[in-house]
């Protein structure tokens, strides 16, 4: 198979992960250009069906980050996201989806190195996985939810 | 005007995170605020540092936003490389000079891309990895620093010392660099000065047999901390610095310059060495996968703050040895590494080898901060640190200025953030009457109301000169933009965040009438709120706004890959766009504020909160359930310092009874309580309700009642507060005694409560000194574990030992045995030192009890606030929120928090009426914004989003449906993720938004 470029979409929390990324920014550490980000207050918002969204899209990762116990900005949502990621990920299997293409970390705000090397290490992990075609994209044409 | 002019500003000394505190606070309150610093950027040692004690807290992260929100305030004016000349004139109103050095660099066009020190071809140490790596002479001092600007080193300059070079103006995208920058001088009035110039750690250098000289692997504890630190030279590798080989052993030697009179002259105890170093060796063997054998070496292990001896039980438990031992000299060894030799309690001596030694320096005052208090004519003691007295602890001698954090004495964050409250609360004292006269107001227009009208989306990307530009294909980008869904108006610009793309930012909003706005530029976490101002300047609702970070998140990460980073910076875009498409203007609505606190405890910390209160100009009612004020200060003797309490407490007692702000309550406690933030309704037991805006919990703690040693059983075996009581009353039988024993830690530091009671040994130390001045031919004996004189109580303990008092070790398995032979007491214990068994026959046994909590559980539900294991009420933040509760509006001092001695409860209590003041100087409060709403017709009632909501702000109505009160919220989201039904949402990051953003990723 020729080199499979995934697409991962990462959730990270403002305050932790979301600024470690910044941070390897301006440290200028590269990692690959393959994930898309959407910046959530705290994990604690990370609803699973999120996760499942991705995935019934058509990516072919995601990556879950937020503060590492205790930092919580918001004292304790890092703590039930990985409640709910726990069981979900426990879950993935039964759907068809390889829980490999699912990962979560803890990544303070000053580990951008430690960022990097994640982000390299999520990428091969979902490169492993091979394309994502547990779900196709185009049976799947929905319409924007409703507004809120 | 009244005939003496009063100025509403006041200058604050240093930027660390004391003088931070303290202009947050004060800014808050309605003092306008020029923060002095003399370095690049604010931040201090505290953004030094990797991890913080007892939680392990990243300190970069917890401080950042502080940091960001100190740089942004409206009202405090940030002087950076700027020198005090002179202050003159008189509380309430001093003429304030100041030397604003050269930066080289202009600050309104710098957009720190760093293509500068790229490269600047001149390298040199850098001080914030402690030289262990190195910086160029054009830099930023950290990566987070605030201002984000960067500075030329005009020492080291090529161009400024020798006219050549100049790499730095030509690369420049911004034209930022001026070399001919020059100091000025710059006058201002302010009505009070806070000092808070911090500390420098102690050099070892004067110490030749520890070889930190000559010998890498000899190093300072702040070395090893950058060594820790993921910004450090080695990026958190732990390395042996000799051969960068990973250690299999380490020591750490403490009181290094510390407790320490002949070469380093500093006698006092630095009182953070222990807990830092105890953190280090943690963090050291966690980095190193547990392959790393570490010891301590020490003479007290002094762990008496909030979780500090849990946090030393920890260590034990994890590996790390702790030897009592003062460690005389190091010997190197020729492969590296050095060996110690050392002699244990049982008197075996050992050389033992280790790869690296870390010294745990102490905290020293700074020659400039030396020479300051001397210019500006201020009473310091013998070591530098400035002249407080128990009863007021932040104010210095010279009337009008006041200090926090090193300042005052070594102390660790916690503390230091409660004195700069306390600075703030004291500083103020007697400028009531110019709060808010010097204070600015944001004026925005009223916002256009786009409810209803389809979204027009602005699209505007970034090229942050070539930050982007060089990597992102702009222009692709931006008729990628204009093809995208609801898209009115795309364009780029060079630099977004510069002022006249502002105001072309504003123009094209009229012009176009566009209704949603997406930039394509940095990071949101930095620039976010500035193009939210621009938002509300063109009057547009600022939360319609989104941000895609195409510079940090990807032209800086994947220069190498410019057309995958040109796709990116178009999905990215995208995705914003279609959250954008779907933002509805966010309501802030405003809360009246009941400008009136209720005091909970009528002790020290209570009347002090409440005289603080009584100063600004505010109401308070303070609840006791005694029938007398004062508490457990009406039991104490004197202060360590020598102070009379009795006295102290009779002024204090008939100020607060002649406060006309002030209503006491006795006999009462709260029985029940309604409202929340700015509208509390608390009903005390006698039926009378009280109507506060915060509350603060001021309930005190009491001294242990012992099961041993005779407690109970020998009148002559009394707690240290009984014999306090009768050196009060002047006891004959205690004048006429000759022998007495002190036994400490009874009750604390053992399993039940894994706490120390903090104030017990100096408490000691303090008696028997009075005792041996009174009558030099008593016996006195101090058996301990560990002696706990920190800071500059350390003196006391010199003082007794000098004096004859005798202090003798006992071993928590093998406590003193107290036995009595009809009235003749007699101890006995094993010295673990010589290995005898001595026997002691007192006339008085004095009980060292612990201090205890009074489990106001009852109190904490109604309130919402939560206790911690042993029944101290639990902070927001142990680190940066000492007195805060996350309950907004809720605040606590004194000994509900954790024992403490006095000087440091007025603290606390000063500390929690400024807190308290930043809340009721708001006659209406904003609130709003982003937090959670709930469809009431989803609802079904089950209580899981109250449950998970760590602010206590979900509620559930007289239908038994949830609702939000967005004075409590702070939009984390938990409830949101958590309802099976989907009846909360999460203003600003709604599902539909959420999943319009990952539908456009993909």
């Amino acid at each position: 198979m020729s080199e499979f470029e995934p697409k991962v979409v990462a959730f990270f929390c403002n305050w932790c992960t979301y600024g470690a990324a910044d941070l390897a920014g301006v440290s200028r550490l590269d990692y690959p250009p393959n994930f898309r980000v959407v910046r959530l207050p705290c994990t604690g918002r990370l609803n699973p069906k999120f996760i499942m969204e991705a995935f019934k899209r058509g990516a072919d990762g995601v990556w879950v980050s937020g503060c590492h116990p205790g930092d919580c900005h918001y004292i304790a949502g890092n703590y039930y996201a990985r409640r709910k990621f726990i069981l979900l990920h426990t879950l993935l299997e039964s759907i068809g989806v390889d829980p490999n293409r699912l990962r979560f970390s803890w990544i303070s705000s000053a580990e951008a190195n430690k960022f990097q090397a994640m982000a390299r290490d999520v990428i091969e992990h979902v490169k492993a996985c091979g394309p994502n075609l547990t779900f196709r994209k185009a049976e799947l044409q929905l319409d924007l939810p409703e507004v809120a | 005007m009244a005939s003496k002019n009063i100025v509403g500003a006041v200058m604050v000394a240093g930027g660390g995170v004391a003088g931070m505190q303290a202009a947050l606070d004060l800014a808050n309150a309605g003092y306008y605020v020029y923060m002095v610093e003399k370095s690049l950027a604010i931040g201090g040692r505290m953004a030094q540092l990797d991890k913080t004690f007892p939680t392990n807290d990243c300190s970069m992260c917890i401080i950042s936003p502080k940091l960001v929100e100190v740089g942004r305030h409206i009202n405090v004016e940030l002087l950076t490389l700027t020198d005090i000349l002179s202050v003159e004139g008189e509380e309430g109103d001093f003429t304030v000079t100041v030397r604003k050095n050269p930066r080289y660099i202009d600050m309104s066009k710098c957009i720190a891309c760093g293509e500068c020190t790229k490269k600047c071809p001149r390298k040199l140490n850098n001080e914030y990895n402690e030289n262990l790596d190195t910086r160029k002479a054009i830099y930023v001092q950290y990566a987070q620093a605030v201002p984000l600007k960067y500075g030329i080193d005009a020492k080291e300059c090529i161009y400024l010392t020798k006219g050549k070079c100049g790499t730095c103006k030509k690369l420049c995208p911004a034209d930022a660099i001026n070399y001919e920058d020059k100091a000025e001088e710059i006058t201002f009035h302010v009505g009070s000065v806070v000092l808070a110039p911090g500390f420098t750690p102690f050099k070892p250098t004067v110490f030749d047999t520890l070889r930190y000289n000559d010998v890498k692997d000899v190093i300072t504890a702040l070395e090893f901390e950058r060594y820790l630190g993921a910004t450090g030279p080695t990026m958190g590798h732990v390395i042996r610095p000799s051969d960068h080989q990973d250690p299999k052993k380490m020591a750490f030697l403490q009181c290094v310059g510390s407790r320490e009179v002949n070469r380093a002259a500093n006698g006092y105890c630095s009182s953070v060495c222990c807990m830092y170093a105890i953190k280090e060796a943690l963090i050291a063997k966690e980095h190193s996968g547990g392959n790393l054998d570490v010891t301590l070496f020490y003479m007290d292990i002094r762990t008496f703050g909030k979780d500090f001896e849990k946090y030393y039980e920890k260590a034990k438990a994890a590996g790390i040895k702790f030897v009592r031992s003062r460690i005389h000299s190091v010997q190197p060894e020729s492969g590296g590494g050095v060996k110690l030799h050392y002699v244990t309690d049982g008197g075996v001596s050992t050389l033992e080898f280790f790869d690296v030694v870390v010294l745990s320096h102490g905290l020293v005052i700074t020659g400039e901060t030396k020479e300051l208090s001397k210019s500006l004519g201020l009473e310091t003691d013998n070591y530098n640190f400035a002249k407080t007295s128990t009863f007021a602890p932040v104010a210095l001698s010279r009337p009008g200025f006041y200090a926090c954090g090193v300042f005052t004495g070594p102390k660790d964050i916690p503390s230091s953030v409660m004195e700069a409250s306390a600075a703030a609360a004291a500083a103020t004292s007697k400028l009531t009457p110019a709060r808010s006269t010097l204070t600015k107001v944001i004026k925005v227009p009223r916002p256009v109301d786009v409810t209803g009208e389809p979204p027009r989306v602005g699209v505007f990307i970034c090229h942050c000169g070539i930050n982007i530009a060089s990597v992102v294909d702009v222009p692709k980008v931006v008729e990628f933009a204009k093809s995208l869904p609801f898209v009115e108006y795309a364009t780029n610009t060079m630099f977004a965040c510069s002022q006249d793309s502002q105001e072309k930012l504003i123009a094209l909003i009229k012009e176009y009438k566009l209704n949603r706005i997406v930039v394509s530029a940095c990071s949101p976490r930095t620039h976010e709120p500035l193009f939210q101002e621009t938002l509300a300047a063109a009057g547009l609702n600022k939360y319609l706004y989104e941000m895609a970070n195409i510079r940090n998140h990807d032209s800086w990460v994947h220069a190498g890959h410019p057309a995958e980073a040109t796709q990116k910076a178009m999905d990215m875009t995208e995705m914003a766009v279609a959250k954008a498409a779907l933002l509805v203007p966010l309501k802030e609505n405003v809360i009246d504020v009941d400008p009136t606190a209720l005091v909970i405890g009528g002790g020290i910390a209570g009347l002090n909160a409440a005289l603080t209160l009584s100063r600004q100009g505010f109401k308070s009612v303070i609840v006791e359930k005694d029938s007398k004020i004062g508490g457990n200060a009406n039991r104490i003797f004197t202060t360590a310092k020598g102070e009379s309490v009795a006295d102290y407490l009779s002024d204090l007692k008939t100020r607060v009874q002649n406060d006309s702000n002030i209503t006491l309550a006795l006999n009462s406690h709260v029985s029940k309580v309604d409202g929340y933030v700015g509208n509390f309704e608390s009903t005390l037991s006698g039926g009378q309700i009280v109507k506060h805006g915060v509350t603060i919990i001021a309930t005190g703690a009491k001294e242990y009642k012992p099961n041993e040693y005779l407690y109970g059983e020998n009148r002559r075996v009394v707690t240290q507060l009984e014999f306090d009581e009768l050196l009060k009353a002047d006891d004959q039988a205690v004048a006429a005694a000759k022998t007495f024993v002190f036994i400490q830690c009874v009750g604390s530091r053992e399993k039940e409560r894994m706490y120390c009671s903090k104030v017990c040994c100096t408490h000691t130390v303090h008696t028997a000194v009075e005792l041996k001045k009174k009558n030099p031919e008593a016996r006195i004996f101090v058996l301990y574990r560990d002696i706990r004189t920190y800071a500059q109580k350390e003196d006391l303990y010199k003082e007794a030992r000098d004096l004859g008092v005798i202090f003798i070790r006992y071993e928590p398995e093998r406590k003193p045995q107290v036995s009595q032979n009809g009235k003749n007491l007699s101890v006995k214990l094993l010295d673990p030192v010589s290995g005898h068994h001595l026997v002691m026959e007192p006339d008085y046994t004095i009980l060292a009890a612990a201090i205890v909590s009074g489990q106001e559980h009852e109190l904490g539900m109604m309130y919402k606030v939560p206790l911690d294991e042993d029944g101290w009420f639990f902070e927001a933040h142990q680190k940066l929120r000492p007195v805060d509760f996350a309950t907004d509006g809720m605040f606590m001092a004194g000994l509900a928090h954790y024992p403490k001695p006095m000087e440091e409860v007025v603290a606390q209590a000063q500390a929690a009426a400024a807190r308290a003041v930043t809340v009721l100087t708001q006659p209406k409060m904003t609130v709003g914004g982003i937090v959670a709403e709930i469809d009431q017709n989803r609802c079904s009632g089950c209580g899981v989003c109250k449950s998970v909501c760590p602010y206590s702000a979900i509620d559930l109505d007289d239908k038994g449906k949830a609702v939000v009160n967005e004075a409590m919220c702070k939009g984390c989201g938990n409830c949101a993720s958590s309802c099976r039904s989907d009846a909360p949402s999460l203003r600003g990051f709604t599902n539909a938004g959420l999943f319009a953003q990952i539908d456009a990723a993909l």
